[in-house]
């Protein structure tokens, strides 16, 4: 093999410090290909869960369970007719598009699945997130102005003033977290990586700090980050009852699929810093209390038993479908999904006992990588799903009750959290 | 090739400066005159952290910092000197705004 | 970490700064130079990153990209009347302003070219990874001490508090 992929394999700090680019362009194609097919998943998902908290089925002619949707979306987006309004500014309305996708996709650049597993760790990661999804915003009002219309552009103002109203109460709630990183060796860090040791080194999560401050921060995060996707209950400016879909309403076909790839991308990169910050990143639950090798063997058992209860529920769904010739090719379908999950779960498990020891070999080091990454994506994939749940549970909010919150709910109360850290972090050290 | 030393930077700062001159002199529309003077701003705050690159301390940076801040809080009061404007005599360009003129 | 292809990272990004520049300064639609604007600044943020001065890129990008050409694109798309990109673009003085842009331009190049001997060739390499603390000292102050800015930071506090006063007391419609 080259010396150039070899000499990556088995170290311990990312490509970018290491200089390694042939790695660092393999980390941003796996992200690539992984963000892409989790923004697939995350739109099954949210069709079944929708509709399963409806009472009613969802997609399920498709593939077993409606599992192809995803992929006739996209193919279908993709054959649609391209339309672009008669008066509309033609270089601006193909731009808009890609500059919020280029916004959404950036950040993944410094996002931590594990110790040495960031494309590249900067030392002001948390900074450089926070102002590349400002530049989102830039892309939805430019879309809004290009489609020449009334409703675009009335709800692009409106999407991007609320972005911008939240983004501060955002801001502020991250800075009383990076307080806390400095708490326990008197200088703190900006990059991505350092914020989990230091939450390792406090062996605490942030949202358990100083309890309830760290709560209350995480709770301004958690509330401004849907505001910032323009998720329910803040979906006014693209709900389709409201103002005809919004800024994305001229938008036909792959542009606007470019639209949805990036919003769904954005909510999972915001996902991803509250996990960082507050959730303990990578870390499995109880690092430094439960130190034992036994309860390291357990806990890396998870991702192998995950799999393995997905692959038991497609299978009970196979089971239980009508044993009628009509469903016999989405029977076959399911047994080879269910097969599939069952394959993978095990591959999981022989890593997970193979590597049981913590020395240096290739399974090892598989197990630990595998662990870091499981433990991350488990809980950006909860917020997911609360994501899921706040749409089908709330009714949306007024857009000058969305205001009103932004400016004078969240903003006094980020600014009261992080003054009241910062003097029980000096009282306390 | 050439090694890149602080002179190309304060080539192109000087660039940056001659074309937002250009713009604040030139242009009609008073939107554009202010984005000029941003242009004017960023050049200068060029200057300050190529210049604090080559003496080695962070001076510059701060004071560039500094230059940021001003250039919002003047972006700001333009914006809204110019609506206050727009709402008297429903014209933007610079030629047309002649109340005082005898 | 040695740094990679700097001079062609350089040029390009130097040439895109200068090419938007031109850009925004010349386009007849006011949003396309806003987006230029952008394009601009964002540049300028990758300069700032090649002299390695991570905090003023991400003040940069979030103050500059982010915040200020919102609020132009706003004010564009609320003052913006459609006859507006079918006017004249320069106004009636422009050879005289285009003079004075050229008399700017000779005294650089004449003060570039007596003062070229008196830039070193030398590039103290900055440390990259305690910039945000080391500025941090400089505008809050070590334990102990203030800062040598902090009373110059606290000042343009309050300059934003006047902006933020000033541009809303003028857009409010009575006051």
């Amino acid at each position: 093999m080259p010396s150039f992929i070899m000499s990556y394999l088995g170290s311990t700090v990312t490509p970018g410090e290491a200089g390694n680019q042939f790695w660092a362009l393999m980390y941003v194609l796996i992200i690539f290909a992984g963000v892409s097919v989790a923004v697939m998943a995350m739109n099954w998902l949210e069709r079944k869960a929708l509709a399963h908290f409806q009472i009613r089925l969802g997609p399920m002619r498709v593939g077993p369970h409606g599992l192809l949707q995803p992929i006739a979306d996209a193919i279908k987006l993709m054959l649609k007719e391209d339309i672009i309004p008669a008066n509309a500014d033609q270089f601006v309305f193909w731009v808009a598009p890609l500059i919020g996708l280029l916004a959404a996709f950036t950040v993944y650049t410094v996002i931590p699945f594990g110790p040495s597993q960031a494309v590249s760790d900067m030392n002001i990661g948390i900074l450089f997130m926070l102002g590349v999804s400002s530049l989102g915003v830039l892309g939805i009002v430019v879309a809004g102005w290009a489609s020449n219309s009334h409703y675009p552009l009335i709800g692009a103002l409106r999407s991007g003033a609320q972005m911008v109203s939240y983004e501060v109460a955002m801001g502020l709630a991250v800075v009383s977290a990076i307080l806390m990183t400095s708490l326990k060796t008197g200088t703190g860090t900006l990059s991505m990586i350092g914020i989990v040791q230091s939450q390792q080194q406090q062996s605490v999560w942030f949202i358990f700090k100083f309890f309830p401050l760290g709560f209350i921060a995480f709770g301004i995060f958690a509330i401004a980050m849907i505001a910032e996707t323009n998720r329910a209950p803040f979906d006014m400016a693209e709900a389709e009852s409201e103002l005809t879909a919004g800024y994305h309403t001229e938008y036909s076909g792959l542009r606007w699929s470019l639209f949805m790839l990036a919003e769904y991308a954005t909510m999972i990169a915001v996902s991803s810093i509250a996990v960082t910050l507050w959730l303990g990143g990578w870390m499995r639950p109880f690092p430094n209390l439960l130190h034992a090798p036994m309860w390291d063997f357990i806990f890396s058992l998870f991702p192998g038993l995950t799999f393995l209860c997905l692959a038991t529920i497609a299978f009970i769904g196979t089971a239980r479908m009508p044993a009628h010739s009509f469903f016999r090719i989405q029977r076959i379908g399911l047994a080879v999904f269910a097969a599939l999950l069952g394959f993978l779960a095990l591959l999981l498990l022989v890593i997970a006992v193979a590597g049981r020891s913590a020395d240096a070999s290739l399974a090892a080091r598989f197990n630990e990588g595998i662990g870091y990454v499981y433990w991350f994506v488990l809980k950006v994939a909860v917020f997911m799903y609360l994501f899921i749940w706040y749409r089908a549970t709330w009714p949306r909010y007024r857009f000058d009750q969305l205001m009103r919150i932004g400016w004078k709910v969240m903003l006094p109360i980020s600014l009261g959290v992080l003054v009241v850290t910062a003097i029980v972090g000096v009282l306390v050290s | 090739m050439v090694p890149i030393t602080t002179f190309h930077y304060l080539v192109v700062a000087a660039a940056l400066f001659v074309l937002g001159v250009i713009g604040v002199l030139t242009r009609r529309n008073v939107v554009i005159v202010l984005m000029s003077i941003e242009l004017i701003l960023n050049a200068v705050n060029l200057n300050l952290v190529a210049f604090s690159r080559m003496w080695g301390n962070l001076h510059g940076q701060v004071f560039s910092i500094f230059v940021t801040v001003d250039a919002a809080a003047e972006a700001a009061v333009g914006l809204g000197i110019l609506i206050a404007f727009f709402r008297n005599k429903e014209t933007i360009n610079v030629d047309e705004i002649d109340l005082l003129k005898w | 970490m040695a740094p990679v292809a700097t001079p062609w990272f350089f040029y390009v990004l130097a040439g895109l700064a200068v090419a938007s520049g031109v850009a925004v300064i010349t386009r007849r639609n006011a949003v396309h130079s806003a987006l230029a604007l952008i394009v601009t600044l964002l540049s300028v943020a990758g300069l700032y990153l090649m002299l390695y001065a991570p905090f003023v890129f991400a003040v940069q990008l979030f103050v500059y990209a982010g915040g200020i050409m919102l609020l132009f694109l706003f004010v564009i798309m609320l003052v913006n009347i459609e006859r507006s990109s079918k006017e004249r673009r320069f106004n009636r003085m422009w050879p005289a302003g285009l003079v004075a842009a050229c008399a700017l331009m000779a005294l650089f190049i004449s003060a570039f070219v007596k003062g070229r001997t008196l830039f070193p060739d030398r590039m103290i390499l900055l440390p990259e990874s305690s910039n945000t603390q080391q500025i941090a000292g400089l505008l809050y102050g070590e334990p102990g001490r203030i800062g040598q800015y902090t009373f110059a930071f606290e000042i343009a506090s309050l300059l934003l508090l006047v902006a933020i006063l000033g541009a809303v007391i003028m857009t409010k419609k009575k006051i």
